[in-house]
């Protein structure tokens, strides 16, 4: 490959410069950049409202919010960082990822990416400006009835909550079929499904569980508005309807979301375990099969958070033994690294100590999981500071403590830059021990019987002490969380320069410059085993024959990834860009009008006829080159 | 910063080759032609086939799950419908008919599209345009005919549920098939458009069969 191809083919593949050219890109490095980014501002904005909580709750009588206020905060707290932040940013980092470690240069459906990217972003904003001119939601992040229904909270702010729900959950849905489509068919010959690397198959795992998950929610939510808003009686008990259909509706969601949420943070695991102990992963069969096993039990523990309602016993027996058992797989992975660890040569650096604080952090909300599969215990804790407790043990353990360490593993790959390692270890120790000061007092503050989302306690109780002492521990993750934004912001001009591999990984998204050129690949790798950058170099090392003047790129066989046809993909276009605003209207407009569903429409079907119609100078030009199969 | 960790461990490494140095494809050994394969491919050789078919999961679990929501408000009811009066036979079961058969035109079209043959393909995509509007005219009259409104009651709002459901489908699928038809006419073509009709009539097929269990629940699942 000469300069002038290298130049041809960063043509080819670069997105349109200007102001009108943002609005067009469908790069996937691009889009999965601003999807990171959009998704921390949230993360960011939902720390916040965690941090005005405690210093309302810091003290007996706290008169920092009322409780109306203190409503709203703690349902967009919860919303944001379930459907706004966890499992969005996991699909971020995916979009980026995934095409550099299968040796793809662009995800299957770059305008979908876009598109999807712009309805999330557009339906994170409605929640936040609704919640600025006081109609944010208040009936808690799972808005159960008859609390959400149109009898108790009368008014737009379930609805915004409602639609909310719509928007994100119509941008993972497309995001999984990106990426189930991406992995299947884009893979670089050679790299069969044995050869994936362990992040691309938790991706797989979640993208498919995610197609099983979401609709629930979508439904119980599009139910939930319709009761509100055209008087239907889905739970409505007064006209046959049923109040436990949501609770049913939304867990089979629910439950599955934790895992939407701890899985891919899975494969970040794989990754830098592997890197930082300068070894394969041990048991990688094993790996495969236990991320399976949980994506499928996943399935099967919904009811664990209804152990208060009056299902049948034998029911919630079932359910007590599925979530005991979810343990397995999870212990499975678990024993695989420490075997990697133990065996392998290990090189402390940042991503590695968020990836050891998992062990230290998820084990303990593990083990506060399996006291709360327990019915007796459960119906004891249930709706106290013990579960708000065991919740964020579980999350931050299984998905932000591995994310922050994915995001200083994959930093210099997305900038060109090394992160602070100073500051790193400042961030790491002030978050670890932040969040223990935060999340362990409320263990025993739940056990002593403070129920969650309560504004304010007399003084009597005697909470006082330990709130002070969680609210310290906020404050600790606050300072931590502006260490890394300063870190960012710093490195990302000031920083090392990185180079293509600083830390002497092995999968492929290292083997190009940092940042990627925008068609990844100068040439398209021929893959022979796990770890490619680890191997000597065999023959066939590359595919040749693929234009650089279009955007065509190979694909393969599902299984065995066999070259198979050259693709040629859509060209940037602002239409993803308009359908989303169109269906933003169409949103939003059937939050005010039942009729918005059917004018809003026309607008919709407009815009996305445009972004399907061909350019006529593009599509005669591929007709010219097409070979028929 | 490896030497606590050294200490740490305390016992001796197993003698363990040093993975090899992490190289650069500076020097790229022989290449994998692949110019000559086809710009395009059908069925599970395209991307496309993968995506209509990660669509027809998420729909059917939505059916799936309407369907189950409609067993469970009936498992709670003492008298279902709860008006007493489930929808009359007549134009759901003609609709039945229609969409059945339209699944005959529908396997005409993709199986020119997979022979590549315009001419075939734009008749047959008119075709079944034609019955489009037909079950789309009568799954209004069957709306007329269901005995019950959305508002009446639980029963109500699950049966337009899955019934507004399915039009959904219906309506739109008959609009994204109108373009494609359209494209056909007028241009620019390429013959990869050949693959779009012939995801459009596996996705078609989606759509007539989760008609069935849809119609048997709305139409049987009251009466008996």
């Amino acid at each position: 490959m000469t300069v002038r191809d290298a130049e041809q083919l960063e043509a080819t593949w670069r997105d349109p410069p200007g102001f009108f050219g943002w609005f067009c890109a469908i790069n996937h490095k691009t889009i999965a950049k601003r999807f990171m980014i959009t998704t921390f501002v949230f993360f960011v904005l939902a720390g916040l409202l965690a941090l005005a909580m405690r210093l309302q709750l810091a003290q007996p009588n706290g008169r920092v919010v009322g409780p109306d206020q203190y409503d709203q905060m703690f349902t967009m707290h919860g919303s944001t960082m379930m459907f706004l932040f966890a499992v969005p940013v996991m699909q971020a980092v995916a979009m980026y990822l995934v095409p550099l470690m299968i040796g793809a240069r662009s995800v299957a459906f770059p305008r979908m990416n876009a598109f999807a990217w712009w309805i999330f972003t557009m339906g994170g904003i409605m929640l936040y400006v609704a919640y600025f001119l006081d109609i944010g939601p208040d009936a808690g992040w799972f808005a159960y009835v008859p609390l959400s229904g149109p009898q108790y909270s009368p008014g737009k702010r379930v609805d915004v909550w409602a639609q909310m729900i719509t928007f994100t959950e119509l941008a993972a849905l497309m995001e999984a079929i990106v990426i189930i489509c991406t992995i299947l068919k884009m893979r670089a010959p050679g790299m069969t499904l044995n050869r994936m690397p362990l992040f691309v198959w938790t991706m797989l795992a979640t993208s498919v569980m995610v197609l099983f998950a979401m609709p629930a929610v979508m439904l119980a939510s599009t139910a939930l508005i319709c009761d509100r808003l055209v008087g239907t009686h889905f739970y409505n008990p007064g006209e046959g309807g049923d109040a436990l259909l949501w609770q049913h509706l939304f867990w089979f969601f629910g439950h599955p979301e934790v895992y939407l949420i701890f899985i891919p943070p899975l494969g970040f695991m794989s990754s830098i375990i592997a890197t930082f102990t300068r070894r394969p992963v041990v048991g990688y069969p094993a790996m495969v099969l236990a991320l399976i096993a949980t994506a499928f039990l996943a399935f099967g523990l919904w009811v664990h958070h209804m152990f208060a309602t009056n299902l049948p016993e034998l029911g919630k027996t079932f359910f007590t033994a599925a979530s005991l058992m979810i343990a397995i797989p999870t212990a499975v992975q678990i024993f695989c690294w420490i075997a990697t660890l133990g065996s392998g040569k290990i090189n402390f650096k940042t991503p590695l100590l968020f990836v050891l604080a998992f062990f230290v952090i998820l084990l303990a909300g593990g083990l506060t999981g399996l006291m709360l599969a327990s019915v007796s215990l459960d119906v004891q804790l249930h709706d106290t500071f013990f579960v708000v407790a065991h919740l964020h043990y579980v999350l931050f353990g299984g998905g932000v403590f591995p994310l922050f360490g994915a995001f200083y593993y994959w930093f210099p790959k997305f900038t060109g830059r090394m992160l602070n390692e100073r500051l790193g270890r400042w961030q790491f120790w002030l978050f670890f021990i932040g969040f223990n000061v935060t999340f362990f007092p409320m263990h025993i503050l739940g056990l002593q019987g403070m129920t969650r989302r309560i504004y304010t306690y007399p003084e009597q109780m005697g909470w006082g002490g330990m709130n002070l002492t969680a609210t310290v521990g906020a404050f600790m993750i606050a300072a931590s969380v502006l260490l890394f934004i300063v870190n960012v912001l710093v490195s990302r001009r000031h920083g090392e320069p990185a180079g293509a591999n600083p830390w002497g990984a092995g999968t492929l998204e290292w083997s190009m410059a940092s940042p990627p050129p925008a068609g990844n690949f100068e040439r398209v790798p021929v893959v022979h085993g796990r770890y490619p950058l680890w191997q000597p170099m065999q023959e066939p090392s590359h595919v040749t024959g693929l234009d650089n003047d279009d955007r065509v790129v190979l694909v393969t066989t599902v299984a065995d990834a066999l070259p198979d046809h050259r693709m040629a993909l859509p060209t940037p276009s602002p239409w993803p860009f308009w359908s989303a605003v169109a269906t933003t209207i169409f949103f939003i407009g059937s939050i005010v009008t039942p009729w918005a569903v059917v004018w809003g429409s026309v607008p919709v079907a407009i815009a996305a006829t445009l972004w399907f119609w061909p350019k006529r100078a593009v599509a005669e030009r591929r007709a010219r080159v097409e070979v028929r199969p | 910063m490896s030497e606590p960790n050294e200490r740490q461990r305390g016992h001796a490494q197993p003698a363990r080759p040093e993975p090899p140095e992490p190289h650069a494809p500076m020097h790229p050994g022989a290449g994998l032609d692949v110019a000559s394969l086809p710009t395009f491919g059908f069925g599970q050789r395209s991307p496309m086939w993968w995506a209509t078919l990660g669509l027809i999961a998420i729909e059917s679990t939505v059916f799936a799950l309407t369907i189950m929501s409609y067993f469970y408000l009936r498992s709670h009811a003492n008298v279902w419908p709860m008006t007493g009066m489930p929808p009359d036979l007549l134009w759901g079961s003609l609709n039945t008919v229609i969409l059945v058969a339209s699944m005959v035109p529908n396997q005409l079209a993709k199986k020119a599209a997979e022979r590549m043959e315009l001419g075939p393909v734009r008749l047959w995509m008119v075709v079944c345009l034609l019955f489009s509007i037909a079950f789309l005219v009568v799954r209004g009259l069957e709306f007329t005919a269901l005995n019950t409104r959305w508002d009446s009651d639980a029963y109500g709002s699950v049966v337009w549920m899955l019934i507004g459901l399915h039009t959904t489908h219906l309506a739109t699928d008959t609009y994204d098939s109108a373009v494609l038809t359209v494209l056909t006419f007028t241009g620019p073509f390429e013959s990869k458009r050949f693959v779009d009709v012939s995801e459009n009539a596996a996705y078609w097929y989606f759509v007539v069969l989760s008609w069935i269990p849809i119609y048997a629940v709305v139409y049987f699942g009251a009466r008996y």
